[in-house]
């Protein structure tokens, strides 16, 4: 294939989204190509299926009728036709048989990996930890959520924006290590043609090399409770030396966070980073106004746990409560953030208890 | 009549073949189980306990590779000691697990494997698996948890990566209402109920 | 289908000892009719149609366009899963059986169906284990979230109170579905006409034959996979459990084997009215009917063998998704079959498109459309783009809205002049056919799009790319869901006034039931009929 006509598909299979979009992407991966062709070729010979079917029947429909004057004829076996019409779409299923197993044996390639990162899913954000560097974080959606109830005009990403996006190198094998912390959840990059399923208590896995950096979107495809239409899944594909920067960076952040954890901060700049702390990890069920849902979140506003005691509060959010759906949030959450929302919530969502808590006073 | 006793016969085996599927329904758990131990299809068949494995093949190394996972609501810390080995296949290994409970409680997990690739399940030998058995951590203590293993030289070639996962789950509540005994016959890392 | 010869120039109620039906409530109650007991289960499918309708419009309200406008995310899911509840085992199944109940014993020769009793029970557990699972939607924590396929663990550990009611009312549907089906076998194989073999058996019969036998093989395993959960819910059992040494991928395992053959037993009644129709409105012989026979046959015995084809995600090594794809694709052969013989019916036949055969008609090409889509699933590496999308969404409708549901309003339409003694008002027939057509395509076909272009399902709100085709579909599902007000219509207008229908209704019809008068006498073949 020559450049330009490479380069003119590229655009045309170019990872941006459109209205009115008919068909999968062709993705940005041999195998994603593979798996589309193959899509196409089926969708095909379906086609052709169709209009000479449909072909005999409306032609039948338009000439075979009483009203024509068409007159029945009195035959209703015919046992060569019968065996035409069996042996032929067998054989029409063995063609599209062999490039079906042939792209399925591709998938399963176990040849060994650049890049091995653990993908687990909770409800409802991913997780991902990168095996050989000493990265782990959480991945939540982050749409307003102003936009999600019409307060405000939704941006070009809604719904499939993160805070912290996965970040793989291209032109490497990535190997992803998929498993879930509570319910079946599902992880789908399009683009990728990489969908499976998280599993609590097993592991899968699954494997993409990417050859266009770019930033590249999915969602949860696993009903997995109630915001599983709102955990989407965004991947960045850097070059490998802006992956390795990528890299180093997310190091000497994490150095950067340890020491702020032992730095004081004002009240103020608690509850600013508290609010933004909030609408990310609490809001989701205990709302933006703090009232929760009577009957399935309790509200924070004049609750006794945050116009409490300052530690039942801090322990609630570090450790979650067993039995409910309030999650741990020490892995999820760092020290900074979580003495921020603390303070937040004690000072703000209708509750004004004046205390605050240090990142330094927060022990995971 | 003839045809209401020919009738009654023929609802009776049908109630009857109702019933049995009913059964076969239960029994698709034991049959599960079964096939996925031949198969290895789950990829949960490791063998347990010493393995009669005589040769080391040092032609190829294989990358074996541990990873926890937290369930909900277990607070333990959780990690491997090592992340990746290169072992030979047929040399015993060892390699630990830390666990930490921070709890201001007494507590007792279970730890659950899974491995992938599923078909190297079968070939993955734990001669002795914190897995095997009840974990109890006192409040506030760790520990590490010892893991022996060895990979068959029987690996399929293309293999070269195992990945070796551990789910930790917390048994404490289910353990007040039994005994604790130390079990070798956990089977699959399953606790007994 | 045999052409019989009935040597009854009309008959008409001879016994002595049979009154006409019982007054008042006690009638319905207490009726052993299966012409009672039929209508009863149709009238109950179709108010369960309407429920489960008003909930797909809560869903496509919600989906005409991106943010959350109408519902919480919480009761959205109640509202998919209670609908995908309600149109399988309230809507479709019972409409079946109230087919077989009226038809079969009309269609064999026979006087009613073999077990009289239990088939008034097995009706009359229905509406009150619907009663059980609709009430769920006002218990705290509101109804089954979870999805119709409530996969562990989020049916089991994280599932809301009224969990426990969903699986009694699957215990008792399921219960139903048994005895309807051990009845239905016993009519059928003692109670034929003498000279009614089984290949002259109409193949409405054949096909709800063999899918009673599905009933019994996968229903029990239902009860099973239920009765594991509520184990694992309420008696600390491991079945799906990882913590105790379960598999939550056993559960899609069982909940498959039953659930790949109970999509057959949705089809396969469907595909005996559609054998039925065309050759009446063709005025021609079914094409091929031991072939029609053969292909229902091996479409059943293969339905067993092919449930994984739902978990081409889930881990499965290569080996075993080698097998589902294959076993899979196989079932396009015999179901190819029964396509290209409708068509041969028709083709040199001598047509008349009156409102059964349009319905039929559209089925045909509407329910192909969804086999195509569904060879497409069956392709495993491919599926891992389609699976949990939308894809799958349009090509489950296109099987089961125009093609079952259709199906029903066909036959409806065809044996209403037989049940109420009234000929059809063809224009308002017609008039529910074309908005019902038109709706159904404009609901489910940009289905297809969203799904490809990257739309997951059970979702209540969407990225933006999505909302066009969303917005085109929810607009379709009003109009589709409006339409039925017509059939609703059309059906309370043939029960109470229309031009007197012969005994034959339809010119090209054929049949031990097209024999008798319209309406069909309260009792009918109390003497069986001769058969050549």
């Amino acid at each position: 294939m020559s450049k330009a006509l490479f380069l003119a598909l590229s655009l045309i299979a170019s990872p941006a989204w459109a209205d009115w979009q008919l068909n999968m992407n062709e993705g940005v991966t041999a195998l994603s190509r593979e798996i589309f062709d193959l899509h196409m070729l089926i969708f095909w010979i379906c086609v052709a299926i169709g209009v000479v079917v449909f072909g005999v029947m409306f032609y039948s429909i338009f000439k075979h009728r009483k009203s024509r004057g068409a007159v029945a004829e009195h035959w209703h076996e015919n046992t060569t036709v019968e065996v035409i019409w069996t042996v032929v779409p067998f054989v029409i299923l063995v063609g599209m048989a062999v490039p079906a197993t042939a792209t399925l044996i591709d998938m399963y390639d176990t040849s060994e990996a650049d890049v091995d990162i653990q993908i687990t899913g909770y409800q409802w954000k991913w997780r991902y930890q990168y095996l050989d560097e000493d990265i782990d974080f959480f991945s939540n959606l982050s749409t307003p959520r102003e936009e999600i109830v019409n307060a405000s005009a939704k941006n070009a990403n809604y719904l499939l924006e993160v805070d912290n996006p996965l970040v793989i190198p291209a032109n490497k094998k990535v190997r992803f290590l998929i498993t879930a912390n509570d319910v079946i959840h599902s992880w789908w990059v399009p683009h990728f043609a990489v969908k499976k399923d998280a599993i609590p208590g097993f592991i899968n896995e699954s494997w993409v090399n990417v050859e266009e950096p770019g930033v590249y979107r999915g969602q949860c495809t696993e009903l997995c409770g109630k915001d599983h239409g709102f955990m989407p899944v965004v991947v960045e594909v850097k070059s490998e030396a802006d992956y390795a920067k990528w890299v180093a960076d997310q190091k000497a952040m994490k150095l950067a966070m340890a020491g702020e954890a032992s730095k004081e901060f004002s009240m103020d700049d608690l509850i600013a980073k508290g609010e933004g702390v909030y609408n990310t990890a609490c809001a989701g069920c205990h709302q933006p106004n703090g009232q929760g849902i009577p009957g399935a979140f309790p509200a924070i506003t004049g609750s006794a746990i945050a116009t409490g005691a300052i530690d039942a509060h801090i322990d609630i959010i570090v450790n979650g409560k067993a039995g409910t759906a309030m999650q741990a949030f020490k892995e999820q959450l760092s020290a900074v953030d979580i003495a921020a929302v603390v303070t937040y919530q004690r000072n703000a969502l209708g509750n004004s208890v004046g205390d605050m808590v240090q990142p330094s006073a927060i022990q995971k | 009549m003839q045809e209401s006793v020919k009738t009654k016969r023929l609802v009776v085996r049908l109630a009857a073949s109702a019933v049995l599927m009913f059964g076969f329904g239960f029994a698709l758990v034991p049959l599960y189980e079964v096939f996925c131990d031949i198969t290895g299809l789950n990829g949960k068949n490791f063998t347990q306990g010493p393995a009669a494995i005589t040769a080391v093949d040092r032609s190829r190394t294989v990358k074996v590779q541990f990873v926890t996972v937290n369930p909900a609501e277990m607070p333990w810390e959780f990690k491997p000691t090592e992340r990746t080995m290169r072992v030979f296949p047929g040399e015993d290994k060892v390699t630990a697990f830390y666990a930490k409970n921070p709890t201001p409680e007494w507590m007792v997990a279970q730890a659950v494997p899974s491995v992938t690739p599923s078909e190297a399940a079968q070939y993955l030998h734990k001669v002795n698996c914190f897995c095997f058995d009840r974990q109890p951590l006192d409040a506030g203590a760790d520990t590490e948890m010892p893991l022996v293993f060895v990979v068959d030289p029987e690996l399929p070639k293309h293999i070269t990566t195992i990945t070796l996962s551990y789910a930790l789950y917390d048994l404490t509540e289910k353990d007040h209402q039994q005994v604790t005994l130390r079990s070798q016959d956990n089977d699959k890392g399953r606790a007994s109920l | 289908m045999a052409t019989v010869d009935v040597d009854l120039p009309h008959v008409k109620d001879e016994d002595p000892h049979h009154h006409g039906p019982a007054k008042g409530i006690g009638r319905w109650l207490f009726t052993t009719n299966h012409k009672d007991i039929g209508s009863m289960y149709l009238i109950f499918s179709l108010c369960m149609f309407m429920i489960g309708g008003i909930m797909a419009l809560i869903i496509r309200a919600e989906l005409f366009q991106p943010g959350l406008q109408l519902v919480e995310p919480n009761f959205f899911n109640q509202m998919t899963t209670m609908h995908g509840l309600i149109m399988v085992f309230g809507a479709v199944m019972p409409a079946f059986v109230g087919l077989a109940n009226w038809m079969i014993p009309m269609q064999i020769g026979a006087p009613d169906m073999a077990l009289p009793r239990m088939n008034n029970w097995s009706f009359w557990i229905l509406p009150f284990a619907f009663l059980i699972l609709l009430s769920s939607l006002f218990m705290p924590g509101g109804a089954p979230n979870f999805g119709w396929t409530f996969y562990a663990p989020l049916s089991t550990t994280y599932a809301p109170e009224s969990v426990t009611f969903f699986i009694f009312g699957v215990h008792i549907m399921g219960a139903s579905s048994i005895m309807g089906a051990i009845n239905i076998i016993a009519t059928i194989l003692n109670m034929r006409a003498p000279g009614m073999t089984l290949m002259k058996m109409p193949l409405f019969v054949w096909t709800w034959l063999i899918t009673a036998f599905l009933l019994i093989a996968v229903m029990p395993v239902l009860a099973g996979v239920v009765t594991m959960m509520l184990m694992d819910i309420h008696f600390g059992t491991s079945f799906f459990n990882a913590a105790g040494g379960g598999d939550p991928v056993l559960f899609q395992h069982v909940f498959w084997f039953f659930g790949h053959p109970e999509v057959y037993i949705m089809i396969l009644p469907a595909f005996g009215i559609v054998s039925e129709i065309i050759p009446t409105f063709a005025r021609k012989r079914l094409f091929g009917y031991s072939s029609m026979v053969y292909a229902v046959a091996s479409i059943a015995l293969l339905s067993f063998v092919v449930w994984a084809h739902h978990m081409f995600t889930v881990g499965m090594p290569l080996v075993g998704e080698v097998f589902f794809m294959f076993a899979t694709m196989l079932i396009a052969v015999p179901t190819g079959v029964k396509v290209f013989n409708w068509i041969a019916t028709m083709f040199r036949g001598s047509m008349t498109f009156e409102t059964p055969m349009l319905f039929a008609i559209a089925f045909v090409v509407l329910f192909t459309i969804g086999g195509f889509s569904g060879l497409m699933l069956a392709i495993a590496p491919a599926d891992f783009q389609y699976h949990d999308t939308y894809f799958v969404v349009a090509h489950f409708h296109y099987v089961l809205v125009p093609g079952a549901i259709f199906s029903i309003m066909a036959a409806t339409y065809y044996w209403l002049p037989k049940w109420t003694g009234h000929q059809l008002n063809e224009t308002m027939g017609k008039f529910h056919f074309w908005l019902s057509f038109v709706g159904v395509n404009i609901t489910f076909f940009p289905m297809h799009f969203v799904g490809l272009a990257g739309m997951p399902r059970r979702i209540p709100d969407y990225a933006l790319q999505f909302a066009d085709f969303n917005s085109m579909a929810s607009v379709g599902a009003f109009i589709f869901g409006f339409s039925q007000l017509v059939f609703i219509y059309n059906i309370i207008q043939n029960v109470r006034v229309g031009e007197k229908a012969t005994a034959q209704v339809w010119e090209g019809a054929n049949g031990l039931e097209w024999t008798l008068p319209s309406p069909a006498p309260y009792h009918t073949f109390s003497t069986p009929p001769k058969v050549d």
